[in-house]
């Protein structure tokens, strides 16, 4: 037993985007307002971008602006480890992925509004009725 | 080789700028929209040219973005196989463009600048998905080609466009954010993001459990993408209720690409040591392709609409490529590359008929195609040679392929994939002599009982229209008569 918790307590932050990304899935899945489900795929992808983010830190590290690169003469001037400084390329990436995600967001909202403006609903059991009701319309035509 | 010209950045360039100049100029004055849309695309597809006989003279052509090298910078990094599809998708997204202007016109003139910006940017992202050496890279274009095709689909039908549309964004962005966490993994264990350098540190990695999870997120990442069976839900609808100058381009070059994305992932990133002799599920995809190839013709069947049976027959046609590519042997490969070419060709004739038919006949339900032969003879002799095509008739260039796949599958020992494809051939002749059964007879025995004894007026879709559907007709015929040169000077250098 305490060798699981000594496994989730290390690796923390996977942990939490697994259970975040879950529950943004299971929001995509198993939800029936529409908008409900776009919650839900804002917070599977939040989820990846926590992950990243997790990846590139390192403990007692700052962030990457090499101290003293122009100013350092004479003692003060010392070599550069990369453990000092966490990873920026990762979170650099997660800046595109924010912009893909609210992207993808205001896509998806203005596709609900449209959905909204056709239907006058947001239930997605509604919309299926309404749709399996027009084409029997259109069958007896 | 680290290339001087400018035409691998050139291609993505293009239509990108000229995706913002239409976006901007559409307010101004939107007749110029058309003509720069189409000069960014004309420009694109020289470029493509150039960089195809540049890669066959040359070798493989690298492009560093801003100068900075490889693996820090990203490049574009052209060899025989990215060359020959990035010429595919800028010819027909160009000679499509030309096909749907008059739809454009009487469809959606009030937005014809949104359109076409947006046609140009699902372009852009096309072809930067194919261009690029970098597995990020290849994610954000990846999404912009995703977005853009989100707008066009909920373009078109206004009572199912949208849904459609938004179970789209939904599957879509499932499988894009699973490829983003594979190529996570991926950098966790490797520092590196460039596909080259990436594949020279994998080999040392092969027994990593991350690298595993890595290639199984990306595949099953691509797979959702290019609705490989049973992920294909958002696909027919999606299809279907887009307008169709989007749908037509959508239809025929997303998926393809997609299978591009896996077949460069399996060759050049994770390599085939690690695929075929490492993991030991090559099998058990083949198996999925065979259920892909029968389920989408068996659903292709039951529809009563061009559109919505083109878009099952995607869904078992992109079951024989990836069959092809994981049947392990080089023959399936080279048949796997080989289809996507022409598949890609054939589903956008077939598209481009069904436009046609579309454009002067309101939809293409069956009902509504009865003396269709009559009334618009060459649209359907455009759409006979595309459904030839996809049956399998010698001199089109669907044969051929699909001759390489059946070669390919009796050497894997792959029966049950072999006879998966004969059977969807037999399928695909039902599919579409159904068709031409009701375009040719039953109008003609409906008008006989009415007594009406002169035939059917011509009403021929116009030239701008007819034009397009010939070239990709005689395209058909020709990657057929020259696909032995292709695959010995394109197809076999790459395989090696």
């Amino acid at each position: 037993m305490s060798d699981i918790i000594t496994i989730v307590v290390a690796k923390y932050n996977y942990w939490l985007y697994i259970i975040l990304m879950m529950i943004g899935l299971y929001a995509m899945i198993a939800k029936n307002n529409l908008v409900k489900k776009l919650v839900g795929m804002n917070i599977f992808q939040t989820a990846i971008i926590l992950f990243y983010v997790s990846i590139g830190y390192k403990k007692d590290a700052t962030i990457p602006i090499i101290e003293n690169a122009h100013g350092g003469h004479g003692n003060t001037a010392h070599a550069i480890h990369a453990a000092d400084y966490i990873n920026p390329l990762p979170h650099v990436l997660m800046l595109t992925a924010i912009v893909v995600s609210v992207a993808t967001l205001g896509v998806a909202l203005a596709l609900a509004v449209k959905i909204y403006q056709r239907y006058q609903t947001l239930e997605e059991d509604e919309i299926r009725m309404r749709l399996t009701e027009n084409r029997l319309a259109e069958n007896n035509k | 080789m680290m290339t001087n010209t400018v035409y691998p950045a050139l291609v993505v360039i293009a239509p990108l700028l000229t995706a913002l100049f239409c976006s901007g100029f559409s307010w101004v004055e939107k007749r110029i929209c058309y003509p720069v849309a189409g000069a960014g695309l004309l420009v694109a597809t020289y470029s493509a040219f150039r960089v195809l006989l540049e890669v066959l003279a040359e070798g493989t052509v690298q492009y560093r973005m801003a100068g900075w090298a490889p693996p820090f910078g990203i490049e574009f990094r052209i060899d025989l196989l990215n060359a020959l599809v990035l010429l595919v998708v800028a010819a027909i997204s160009l000679v499509n463009l030309v096909a749907s202007h008059r739809f454009v016109i009487r469809d959606m003139d009030d937005r014809s600048g949104t359109f076409y910006a947006i046609y140009l940017l699902f372009v852009t992202g096309l072809l930067g998905v194919v261009a690029t050496g970098d597995l990020f890279n290849l994610y954000v274009l990846l999404e912009i080609t995703s977005l853009t095709s989100y707008a066009q689909i909920a373009m078109g039908d206004p009572d199912r466009g949208p849904l459609a549309s938004l179970n789209y964004v939904f599957i879509g962005v499932i499988g894009a954010s699973f490829y983003l966490l594979g190529v996570g993994y991926i950098y966790i264990k490797t520092g590196s993001l460039n596909m080259v350098d990436v594949a020279s540190i994998l080999p040392a990695l092969q027994d990593s459990s991350a690298i595993l999870i890595a290639f199984i997120f990306c595949m099953i990442g691509v797979w959702i993408k290019m609705a490989l069976f049973p992920l294909h839900i958002w696909l027919p609808n999606a299809y279907t209720y887009a307008p169709l100058p989007a749908s037509r381009v959508i239809a025929p070059l997303m998926t393809k690409v997609m299978v591009y994305v896996m077949i460069r992932l399996m060759l050049t990133v994770f390599g085939l040591d690690y695929i075929f002799e490492k993991l030991d599920i090559a099998k058990a995809v083949v198996w999925l392709s065979t259920a892909a190839i029968l389920a989408g013709g068996v659903m292709a069947l039951a529809q009563r609409d061009i559109k919505k049976m083109a878009a099952y027959i995607i869904v078992s046609e992109i079951g024989y490529m990836v069959g092809g590519a994981w049947l392990g042997n080089k023959i399936g490969m080279t048949g796997s590359i080989l289809h996507i070419m022409n598949d890609a060709v054939m589903t956008f004739a077939l598209f481009l008929a069904a436009g046609n038919l579309a454009f002067k006949l309101g939809d293409v339900r069956f009902k509504n195609l009865e003396n269709s032969f009559a009334k618009m003879p060459w649209t359907m002799t455009g759409f006979v040679l595309a459904g030839f095509s996809i049956i399998g008739v010698p001199p089109t260039c669907g044969f051929f392929s699909k001759w390489y796949l059946v070669l390919g599958g009796i050497e894997a020992g792959a029966y049950h994939f072999v006879a998966a494809l004969i059977i969807s051939s037999l399928i695909c002749a039902v599919l579409f002599f159904r068709i031409f059964e009701i375009g040719f007879f039953s109008g003609e025995s409906h008008g006989r009982d009415h007594g009406h004894s002169a035939g059917p007026e011509m009403a021929e879709a116009p030239v701008s229209m007819l034009i397009p559907l010939g070239i990709t007709s005689i395209f058909l015929i020709g990657l057929g008569l020259y696909s032995g040169v292709i695959v010995n000077r394109i197809i076999h250098p790459f395989l090696g």
